[in-house]
């Protein structure tokens, strides 16, 4: 505000401040990494940082304003997508306390990536612009590529973090690419700009607008892993550390799918008809493939990567239909889908650091009677998976469904139908795992079963089983918690189909 | 009322997983037994005569879905919820005798079974009847595949594998069934605001054109629930690996959802379709009548034998209700409650006999009724009410389900006539089998008693009297359905066929015959 006649543009600090805390925060957090006496801070800063976060974000509920001149966009979608992503991230922070990965990359910089990543989750949230939407996407993706490397030591974390870079590095330049196609057809890079000009010049079945599309969809069908764009999504699960899969799985998909919405049903909103069917057939061949891939996996990480992909499938039929109900319905499935799939990689963590078995099948048999707790956890979460009822899983399926119908996409629920069914053959295996086969002894004691190499774990030298390590609170609680509100809402749904219904209503 | 029903024994379930071992056998009787008196006190509150629903609790669930949690009682489902409270009282206390490993998650999850099946009965919302219908196989998905029998020794599969085999093949059904009551909802709003609620949707009916397939997507859920002939693949595997106290429910119960869901859904909500598809449904159920029967002359496994009669009795059941005339779904409603007293006791007569012999072959049994002549009385009785012997309920369940028919369907009545005669091969076989004819390796045993004890006698007992009761008075359920269902078929038969004879005066008919 200084005077020669120099007016700084008006700056919304408040609707900012969710992201402003986000950067201090993980200033905040990378400095403290330096000194050895606040590196063990990091893990309660970045609680701090997210806790903080959430309740700006929940401040402006029900807000709708558009700020830095219209390229971003604060509304319940992005805040519900925003405050999904920051409920992983903490989800996340408990998971990687004690995590060999945080430790090796040490504590500061594993967490500041952390939050850089949520960062751009909620920036995409919040995107109304092909160059913020651009830039929102890389902030998210460069921190992941990062930490998905971050366990120094295994290769297969590093070949995990390679591949995703590559494979995303890809994804980011298809969709790019697509975009400037949109650009040059309806020369606005803004997303209400766009919807002005694809009605105002009457573009409707462009050829160059259609091929704009047609790229931008296959570059977000890689960030949201939707078959057939979905190769990277098991190799890279597997390989990264089991708290950054499970961020990955979760909040990358939600902020990639709000983006997602955003960018198909405001901008291309006019062109409706040219979409629909082509997503649908992408939905409905992600349904496919992800179930009937996840059959044979013995890994669980690479099981919730396929069963991700046949998810990611689901969701994409709320935006096919591109109606109010869709997108709530997507939301729900979001939220819900947040919290089943914590439930499972909670455990997956805990038994990774108890049993020398990774996260193969083998490390949860006779979970049951060994640790009934995990055990309650991972069944729950497998349940509502595959849409079993009282749990959120099935009202998301409900919701998913009754959106299609109504949106004349009959088909597609049938599609759910029968993808849920191929899937409970695999979900119900895991559960089957801990509850009817025999529990062993935990390997290396006598009579227990060879300890085999491990798929995802690291050689044992390198990964020494510490039971120490194992069943702790911040392990278990998050486990418990996340599965205790699956089944919250699987029989009280109402208020979070309320929330969800505000975010899908701040579209229309 | 309508409420503590249904959640008793859940809460009885939840607590019972903190008890000790050896009490939670009893608390978890004592549940069963609580749910049983709460549904006998609705009964005698029950006004008979009336169609509407009774006891009803209706508030909303999901209000942006449309989903209502809306529960009552009428005619249809009288008898279904006691039956149900009946038999999870007589499954429960049979367990309870026993030991269990881990007792206190079996015992929840047989009382979480409860409650789920309760709740598909009471059920008035469309989709809450489908939840309730999924969550039926949790907990006893669990039940078979943790506490089932391994038969990976003899070359069948192992008790996981074929749970998963029996969930992959019940969900098929009931995923459509979700897409098929969701599409039923929408339809009939026709884009006004979506209910769910089953006597809303009956209101606003359903295009006829929808009608054709979603009542096929109804129709598989029921029909592989029931098994029917054709989609009862998962059912040998099943009951081979199924504990025995939870068979016990399980075939006694479960399988009348499925025949009560077309009574409860389809009749009424797609009427049109009903009557156009009668026919393909008669013949499936023919098929089931057949087959089952056949198939239970041939197999030597105790278990299948009573599984697959059940097979040709839910047939028969199916067959009445299809027979789209309110004398034949009068017949299915007394034969539901019927089989399910004829089959549970017939299950806990297995697991004594299976446990005193050790084999679960009819061949290497037999010669029992020498030793154990309380054992083989009570077994005759209820071998007598399967085959439908004259003076037992079954014997009336029979007549009116084949009155039905008769009277719409003729040919398909002398085709299902032979069900009644097979049934007697069959029963009969099963009896002597085991009861009369010693094979030449016991010719030798000493005389052991090998008497059913007293505890097990005192779950039989009831069993036994409610069969012995219902053979003196069917009348009690008879009349208390009759409207209700004189309801539902109406909804199909209104304008078209003449109105059938009132039932009591083939009542009389049966009497006086």
């Amino acid at each position: 505000m200084a005077g020669e006649g120099f007016v700084a543009p008006h700056v919304d600090y408040a609707a900012l401040a969710p992201l402003i805390a986000l950067t201090v925060g993980l200033i905040v957090i990378l400095m403290s990494g330096v000194f050895e006496t606040t590196k063990r801070w990091a893990p309660g800063l970045a609680v701090l940082t997210l806790g903080a976060t959430a309740g700006l974000l929940i401040w402006h509920w029900n807000e709708q304003i558009d700020l830095v001149a219209g390229a971003l966009r604060i509304d319940d979608l992005a805040i519900s997508i925003s405050l999904i992503a920051t409920v992983t991230a903490f989800f996340t922070v408990l998971l990687s306390v004690r995590e060999r990965a945080a430790e090796e990359a040490g504590q500061g910089e594993y967490y500041a990536l952390l939050i850089g990543s949520v960062l751009g989750m909620v920036l995409l949230a919040e995107a109304e612009n092909l160059v913020t939407f651009f830039v929102a996407l890389e902030t998210l993706s460069i921190p992941l590529y990062i930490l998905c490397a971050t366990n120094l030591r295994r290769e297969r974390s590093l070949e995990s973090g390679l591949k995703y870079l590559i494979v995303g590095s890809l994804g980011s330049a298809t969709l790019l690419y697509g975009m400037a196609f949109v650009y040059g057809a309806t020369g606005s890079t803004d997303f209400a700009g766009i919807a002005h000009g694809i009605a105002a010049k009457g573009m409707l079945h462009d050829p160059l607008l259609l091929i704009g599309i047609a790229l931008a969809a296959v570059g977000l069908a890689f960030k949201t892993s939707i078959a057939p764009f979905h190769q990277w999504t098991p190799d890279v699960y597997q390989g990264a550390p089991t708290p950054i899969t499970s961020f990955m799985a979760v909040a990358t998909k939600a902020a990639a799918f709000a983006v997602f919405v955003r960018f198909f049903v405001v901008a291309l909103g006019p062109e409706t008809g040219d979409w629909q069917t082509g997503l649908a057939i992408l939905a409905a061949i992600s349904i496919v493939v992800g179930n009937v891939g996840a059959l044979r996996q013995t890994s669980l990480k690479r099981l919730l990567g396929y069963s991700g992909v046949a998810q990611a499938g689901y969701m994409l039929g709320g935006i096919v239909v591109a109606s109010e109900k869709g997108i709530s319905s997507l939301v729900f499935y979001l939220a819900a889908y947040l919290f089943m799939n914590l439930a499972a990689f909670a455990v997956i963590v805990a038994r990774e650091r108890e049993t020398p078995y990774g996260d193969d099948i083998r490390g949860v048999r006779g979970l049951g009677a060994e640790r009934p707790a995990l055990a309650w956890s991972l069944t729950i979460s497998m349940l509502a998976l595959a849409g079993l009822p009282a749990t959120a899983g099935f009202i998301g399926k409900l919701y998913l469904i009754e959106a299609l119908v109504e949106g004349n996409y009959l088909w597609l629920a049938v599609f759910i139908a029968v993808g849920t069914m191929i899937s409970l053959a695999y979900y119900l295996r895991v559960v089957a795992a801990m509850w009817m086969t025999p529990g062993q002894a935990v390997a290396g004691g006598p009579g227990g079963p060879e300890p085999t190499p491990v798929i995802s774990g690291a050689s044992p030298e390198v990964d020494p089983v510490d039971p120490r390590a194992g069943t702790r609170w911040y392990l278990v609680a998050p486990a418990v918690l996340a599965a205790a509100i699956t089944v919250f809402f699987g029989v009280i749904p109402q208020p979070l189909v309320e929330f969800a219904s505000h975010a899908g209503a701040s579209l229309f | 009322m309508i409420n503590a029903l249904l959640w008793v024994p859940l809460a009885f379930g939840f607590v019972g997983l903190f008890l000790p071992k050896r009490a939670v056998g009893w608390w978890a009787t004592a549940g069963a037994v609580a749910t049983l008196a709460i549904g006998v006190i609705m009964a005698f509150g029950f006004e008979s005569g009336a169609a509407g629903l009774q006891d009803t609790v209706n508030t909303t669930w999901i209000s942006g879905l449309g989903v209502d949690y809306s529960l009552g009682i009428d005619g249809l489902n009288l008898f279904l919820v006691l039956l149900t409270a009946l038999l999870w009282v007589g499954g429960i206390a049979f367990a309870a005798f026993r030991e269990q490993e881990r007792p206190q998650l079996f015992f929840f999850l047989m009382l979480a079974a409860e409650t789920a099946t309760l709740g598909s009965f009471l059920a008035q919302d469309l989709l809450l009847f489908v939840l309730f219908f999924d969550l039926m196989l949790v907990p006893f998905y669990f039940l078979f595949g943790g506490w089932g029998v391994d038969r990976s020794a003899e070359g069948g599969p192992t008790a996981p594998q074929a749970t998963l085999k029996m969930m992959i093949y019940t969900l098929i059904g009931s995923l459509l069934m979700l897409v098929g009551a969701i599409a039923t909802a929408i339809i009939s709003a026709h884009g006004g605001h979506i209910t769910f609620s089953i006597e809303a949707i009956q209101h606003q009916g359903v295009p006829v054109g929808s009608q054709r397939w979603i009542f096929w997507f109804f129709a598989a859920a029921f029909l592989v629930k029931m098994p029917a002939f054709l989609v009862h693949g998962w059912m040998p595997d099943a009951y081979k690996a199924a504990p025995l106290p939870v068979l016990v429910v399980f075939s006694g119960v479960l399988a009348k959802v499925g025949a009560y869901g077309f009574l409860r859904v389809v009749l009424p909500l797609f009427p049109a379709a009903t009557s156009q598809f009668q026919t393909v449904i008669l013949l499936v159920a023919l098929a089931s009548i057949l087959y089952g029967s056949v198939m239970a002359f041939t197999q030597t496994n105790i278990r299948l034998i009573a599984g697959y009669s059940s097979v040709a009795q839910l047939g028969f059941i199916t067959a009445g209700i299809f027979a789209l005339r309110a004398d034949g779904s009068d017949g299915a409603i007394l034969q539901m409650v019927n089989h399910g007293l004829v089959v549970a006791p017939l299950f806990i007569i297995i697991a004594i006999l299976v446990e005193r012999t050790g084999t679960e072959d009819l061949r290497s049994m037999g010669g029992m009724a020498m030793r154990a002549p309380v054992l083989a009385a009570v077994f005759l009785i209820v071998a007598l009410a399967t085959l439908a012997m004259p003076g037992s309920a079954n014997f009336i369940g029979e007549f009116y389900i084949l009155n039905g028919l008769f009277q719409s369907k003729i040919v398909f009545a002398f085709i299902a006539i032979s069900g009644v005669a097979m049934s007697a091969y069959y029963a009969l076989r099963l009896y002597i089998g085991t009861m009369h004819n010693r094979p030449p390796s016991q010719q030798n045993h000493g005389i052991a008693s090998r008497e059913i004890s007293l505890r097990d006698g005192i779950v039989l007992a009831p069993l036994v009297l409610c069969i012995l009761g219902l053979a003196l008075y069917p009348q009690l359920i008879l009349h208390r359905a009759d409207p209700s269902v004189q309801r539902s078929v109406s909804a199909v038969t209104e304008g078209g066929a003449p109105s059938s004879p009132s039932s009591s005066e083939s009542e009389e008919l049966a009497v006086t015959k």
